[in-house]
């Protein structure tokens, strides 16, 4: 069984997308929604849900007003900010405790927080495992860790052989958490100078993890030169261009449609994805 | 004024609003664009400002004086974040997990563990013309986007219209970064996954209490549902920017809007102006926000 996640740094390059339509290319595979934020898989695949779970992580402090004698001890000591007038920013609290440790009339009681749902659903495609974070939450990095343990889990119950995994944008902890471990990052990227910027600093992020990574460019033909920079860019990196993948409406109608777009149209966007999932499927089974 | 330039979703143009927002600002008043997307900043490729100033944020990792350690386990025990064990007389810190509280060191009954800060990230500042550009950018491998986004917006200097542009997402760096703003604008495109995360992002500012107004990007790429759901919402929709080549040309050069298109500057000025009149007043209720939420229980609905 083999893991491909894809990633592009920047948001909005089509990362979405292009799991949709590998979803719909790819023979024996589970999907995984990583972007546990703004998760928008499930509507391209329609899933219907089997499981829901609760995601309970991280704490909160909580100041009983009656035992408080106002020392004000919790307030100096919390590095947050999160303490004001007696009172916890429930926002700003990282739930480290230091205020329930050090209240000289335990007064302070820490809660744990309800920061979320994961679900394993069924998908025309094949099964899906998403998670939807509760709005303001933390600890992202770690729901995407139970989206993948669980999608590996079916994978091997299931015997299947490949999870595809839909990224989160940035390079930060849910990205970090995507990745690694993986067998490959897909990098969608686009040909806009803050496209380029955030591919180089992505595919450092691959490289500082060690996962093998190959780049498509999307919507190539809105700027060929600097898709042509790109090219070259991502040769000096060893990363392969596989694929370029012109602008077309019709993603967007696909979208509109709620289907994959492979599974939409037949033009020339459709016979680059499948050649981008044949290259990349090639690269997982050596 | 504090005005944050937020989405939800990844790529909807949040730098195009913010960086064309300060640049027609900046003709009359002094204008701090501040980029907390640090994991991505791109604001800067925009407003092209001379970086003049750099700086590292560290982040306090206990260090531990095994001569006056015991092994007690004490810290180990304090720790949430299960970033330090104690295994029989080791002590072994996990800085990638370490939140900084500082909880370690203050509990230690031997008083053995100091703090020396690690290097998470870098704040720069550098100007253009009348803005003043203060950006952070974590380091690579590191994940922890908070604390630099914190130390970006120590910058704040209130004689200064602010703009802020936002992480995507909504989870802690995106609340981060819109905390304590006057008024938060939500940049999307009309397709599923634009109302999908214009949603998310609605019940973050709700949640945190700041007025919002949504701008439209693409409009004509996809379907009607995004104002149907404002017009539901009673979310005002401020501005609205048609799907063009020409647009996503200068964008893909990193030209901004308003300099690619001057007559883009009149509908950014009446953007501001709107802004004003809707923004949260010093002194308001409103202004208290943040104080006395509950974090349980508003989370999540199933979204399928």
């Amino acid at each position: 069984m083999k893991e491909v996640v894809v990633l592009s740094g920047k948001g909005g390059t089509g990362k979405t997308s292009m799991v949709a339509s590998f979803a719909a290319l790819a023979q024996s595979k589970v999907l995984a929604d990583c972007d546990v934020d703004a998760a928008d898989l499930y509507l391209l695949l329609q899933p219907q849900t089997k499981q829901e779970h609760e995601f309970w992580s991280g704490q909160t402090a909580y100041i009983d007003n009656e035992k408080c004698n106002k020392c004000g001890l919790c307030e100096k000591v919390c590095r947050f900010e999160a303490i004001e007038n007696y009172v916890v920013d429930q926002v700003s609290c990282e739930g480290c405790g230091f205020c329930s440790q050090v209240c000289p009339v335990d007064a302070i009681t820490m809660r744990e927080n309800m920061s979320g749902h994961w679900f394993i659903s069924e998908t025309h495609y094949g099964p899906l495992v998403h998670a939807r974070l509760g709005i303001a939450q933390e600890n992202s990095g770690k729901l995407v860790a139970l989206v993948r343990q669980n999608a590996k889990h079916i994978a091997e119950e299931e015997n299947l052989n490949y999870i595809i995994a839909d990224g989160p944008p940035g390079i930060g902890c849910p990205v970090i958490s995507s990745l690694s471990g993986a067998n490959l990052a897909l990098l969608v990227t686009e040909p806009t100078l803050s496209g380029m910027h955030d591919l180089d600093r992505i595919i450092e992020l691959c490289r500082h993890f060690g996962i093998p990574a190959l780049a498509c460019i999307n919507k190539y033909d809105i700027n060929e030169e600097n898709s042509r920079q790109i090219e070259s860019y991502c040769a000096n990196q060893k990363v392969e261009v596989v694929s370029l993948i012109p602008f077309d409406n019709v993603v967007t109608e696909a979208l509109v449609a709620g289907v994959p777009v492979v599974k939409f149209s037949d033009g020339r966007v459709k016979r680059e994805i499948e050649n981008l999932w044949q290259k990349v499927s090639e690269r997982l089974t050596p | 004024m504090i005005v944050s330039v937020a989405s939800g979703k990844g790529g909807t143009g949040k730098t195009l609003i913010a960086t064309s927002l300060a640049l027609t600002l900046s003709e009359k008043n002094k204008v701090q664009l501040l980029d907390c997307d640090v994991e991505e900043p791109n604001a800067d490729i925009f407003i092209r400002s001379s970086i003049t100033q750099s700086y590292p944020v560290l982040i306090p990792i206990p260090k531990v004086d095994e001569a006056k350690c015991t092994y007690c386990g004490r810290c180990a025990e304090v720790c949430v974040y299960n970033a330090i064990a104690v295994v029989g007389k080791k002590v072994l810190i996990f800085s990638e997990l370490c939140h900084g509280c500082g909880a370690c060191s203050y509990l230690c009954p031997e008083s053995a563990i100091t703090e020396e800060g690690q290097e998470i990230g870098i704040v720069e500042k550098g100007n253009s013309g009348n803005i003043e550009l203060i950006q952070g950018r974590l380091t690579i491998g590191q994940a922890m986007a908070p604390p630099i986004i914190r130390e970006v917006k120590k910058h704040i200097d209130s004689e200064s219209e602010v703009i802020i542009d936002v992480p995507p997402g909504t989870s802690c760096p995106v609340v981060e970064a819109i905390k304590n703003s006057d008024f938060c604008l939500l940049v999307t495109e009309p397709t599923p996954f634009g109302l999908n995360d214009l949603s998310l992002a609605v019940e973050v500012v709700r949640e945190l209490g700041i007025p919002s107004g949504v701008v439209i990007n693409r409009a004509g790429i996809g379907d009607s549902k995004v104002e149907e759901y404002c017009i539901n919402q009673g979310i005002p929709i401020l501005l609205t920017i048609p799907l063009e080549t020409r647009i996503a040309s200068f964008y893909s050069r990193g030209v901004p809007l308003v300099n690619g298109i001057p007559e883009w500057r009149g509908r950014f000025v009446e953007l501001f102006e709107e802004i004003k009149q809707k923004a949260t007043l010093p002194g308001s209720p409103l202004s208290l926000r943040g104080l006395s939420r509950t974090k349980r229980g508003n989370s999540a609905k199933q979204s399928s």
